[in-house]
């Protein structure tokens, strides 16, 4: 089927997938002085103006959480992960478009174009992650074994993702306004998704209307695991689990359908 | 067997929408019909080649070369029929293709190669003979932004061929780089075809298509329009881009190959011989006797200002000499309708062994594109043979004086 034909030319093409997301960070940081540090900086940036807002001059502070660190953990915990989800999608948006060439004069599986966006974003979040997890574990919040129900949330975030990248990616070939679209809707949605302010303060029909935005189950679980430790609703995550498969599902279709045409608009 | 190339009933289709929303439209509403028009850049292709074969392919810009190329490396979907291909697939098609400007050339060559399906471990191996090829020597282990674009193009010629393939494409690659290289990376090609693969060409150039190919393929307006042996396609190719307006072209065949005259005709040769030293018609020559081409051009019309230019071409096609009275200053002026002149070309026949034939044109200028009176390829066939010489080879007769000393 689908699966088969596609899954056999990722493994031989894994050399390319590999090489290309390795190279990709080589890019990124290898001809800046201070490197990876870059991968942190950003964020951590944000972090700061986000927490020294909020926090300090706003002072606002979680509901029944009391914490120093209380605000901060949550911050990370909702901006590292949408980082995640907002680079695979910014990024597979163009991934047909600036690759245009590539894709015009070498047969080779296309779909290890987002699969290298995917990994590439991985590895990023993985070492930012990694280092939150440190500071977690210094400052002492560190949940415990609770931390691996993150994992099956992870997986329904990419997927997500992947999805929504793939089926922006074409259509971006082809109708140039998605891309534009998509980095306007993309703001909206980060502040739609309660990440630097908690669900709790929305007044109730709104809080109501996030149950219809997937991010909002994805951010408040890994908030639910981080911050307070207990399991995440896997209720509301099942939900989202069976949007992103549809998603993949149709991404993966439209992108089979389109392919051929997608080169000779490209 | 390996190398075989099949292509059936192939029509490639652009899809054109008069507005960016017709597009939209169409998706949205698929039952409500089509909203695109078809716009073919090639139809009912159908060739074979066998594996082994050396196929040039022809045409002018925008005959569709490009695009049958692609649908045969597999980057571009046919819009109708099939392209079947067994083995390993090679091409040429844009040199330096997935080259990053910061890495070094060693980096590149590693993701390179994985773009065109080698693995780390055969890269591992093929490197040196990669590195040896491409003779860029310490440059291998440098950025590639620091390379000449020719040293790029070594670079990525030595990839793109590392391993034999079974079919290998080439799309005018070989215009790149120095002489030297170009001469090194032809004859790796022809390392490959003595092995067996099969090659597919798209050339401008007469040389490359003659000298490599069995046969060649001509592709106008999208159809293929000839097929048969390279000069024979070559010398249609030439008449064709004369005849561009509204020109006569007309083939005959004379001694079992196929003789193309093309042009206006309103000058035409009505008769050519060549001659021997003592005035009389011959066909076999010795090397190196002196001889007359004689040209008899008979006007039909008008001719404001007439020049005569002949090539004499060897077995295979390939342009052994060739001049015309325009580069000799011998042009004329005010041709009368109905007047006959008669061109004597006297010359030492210093050409080796073998069959020659003499093209002619009759043009205004220095070359046929602008006024093309009549070409007439394989106007006259002769032999060339050595009778009094000692053996030589080649194509040429350059005999040396020779001086040896020994101390």
């Amino acid at each position: 089927m689908i699966s088969a034909a596609l899954l056999k030319s990722v493994i031989t093409y894994r050399g390319f997938i590999f090489g290309s997301v390795k190279r990709e960070f080589q890019v990124k940081y290898g001809n800046a002085i201070l490197g990876a540090a870059w991968t942190i900086l950003n964020p951590l940036a944000l972090i700061l103006v986000y927490t020294v807002i909020f926090s300090e001059v706003m002072h606002s502070r979680l509901p029944g959480v009391t914490s120093t660190f209380a605000y901060s953990i949550y911050l990370c915990a909702g901006i590292l992960t949408w980082g995640l989800f907002a680079e695979i999608t910014g990024r597979s948006q163009n991934i047909f478009l600036d690759n245009a060439n590539l894709i015009k004069k070498i047969s080779f599986p296309r779909i290890a174009l987002p699969l290298i966006v995917v990994l590439s974003a991985c590895l990023n979040f993985a070492i930012i992650f990694g280092l939150f997890l440190g500071f977690l574990i210094i400052s002492g919040n560190f949940p415990g074994w609770i931390m691996i129900t993150l994992l099956p949330v992870l997986v329904i975030q990419i997927l997500l993702a992947i999805g929504l990248g793939i089926i922006l990616g074409v259509l971006n070939v082809f109708f140039r306004d998605v891309g534009q679209f998509f980095t306007i809707f993309l703001q909206f949605w980060f502040w739609f998704t309660p990440i630097v302010y908690p669900a709790s303060i929305l007044p109730p029909g709104v809080r109501e209307a996030l149950a219809w935005n997937p991010m909002a189950a994805i951010i408040g679980a890994y908030q639910t695991v981080l911050v307070n430790g207990t399991a995440p609703d896997w209720v509301s995550l099942a939900r989202v689990a069976v949007i992103s498969l549809l998603l993949c599902i149709f991404g993966l279709r439209l992108f089979r359908k389109r392919s051929g045409e997608m080169v000779d608009e490209l | 067997m390996m190398g075989h190339i099949q292509v059936r009933n192939l029509g490639k289709a652009f899809k054109q929408y008069p507005t960016r929303w017709s597009r939209l439209l169409e998706w949205m509403l698929p039952t409500m019909g089509k909203r695109h028009q078809l716009k073919w850049v090639l139809q009912d292709i159908n060739f074979e080649i066998a594996p082994g074969e050396a196929v040039g392919l022809i045409g002018i810009n925008g005959a569709g070369k490009s695009t049958l190329l692609k649908l045969v490396t597999g980057t571009t979907q046919p819009s109708t029929g099939t392209v079947a291909i067994s083995g390993r697939v090679a091409a040429l098609l844009e040199l330096g293709m997935g080259f990053h400007p910061d890495f070094t050339g060693r980096q590149n060559v590693m993701m390179a190669g994985q773009l065109i399906g080698l693995t780390v471990e055969e890269l591992a191996t093929l490197m040196p003979s990669i590195e040896a090829f491409a003779e860029i020597g310490d440059y291998i282990d440098q950025p590639v932004r620091v390379y000449s674009s020719g040293m790029q193009m070594r670079l990525a010629f030595s990839i793109a061929t590392a391993r034999r393939p079974d079919v290998l494409i080439v799309d005018e690659a070989m215009s790149v780089g120095d002489a030297y290289f170009q001469h090194k990376s032809f004859e790796r090609i022809r390392d490959f075809r003595r092995h067996g693969t099969t090659l597919l060409l798209v050339s401008h150039d007469k040389q490359a298509i003659q000298s490599v190919c069995d046969r060649a393929i001509l592709l106008d307006g999208g159809r293929l329009s000839r097929e048969g042996r390279p000069e024979e396609i070559m010398d249609y190719y030439n008449a064709l881009i004369a005849e561009r307006e509204n020109h006569s072209l007309l083939t005959r065949e004379v001694g079992g190959k196929v003789q193309t005259v093309s042009g206006t005709l309103e000058a035409t040769v009505a008769d050519i011989v060549l001659l021997d030293s003592e005035n009389q018609p011959v066909e076999v020559v010795d090397v190196g006797a002196a001889v007359t081409l004689q040209v008899t051009v008979e006007a039909h019309a008008p001719i404001p200002r007439m020049v005569l230019g002949y090539m004499i071409k060897d077995r295979v096609g390939q342009t052994i000499y060739g001049t015309n009275t325009h580069l000799k200053d011998l042009a004329l002026d005010n041709v009368v309708a109905g007047q006959k002149v008669t061109y004597r070309f006297a010359f030492p026949l210093n050409i080796g062994p073998g069959s020659y034939s003499v093209a002619t044109a009759i043009v205004s200028t220095d070359t046929h594109l602008v006024n093309n009176y009549e070409w007439r390829d394989l106007a006259l066939v002769f032999t060339v043979v050595n009778m009094r010489r000692p053996h030589f080879e080649g194509s040429a007769w350059l005999d040396p004086v020779i001086d040896i000393r020994t101390p």
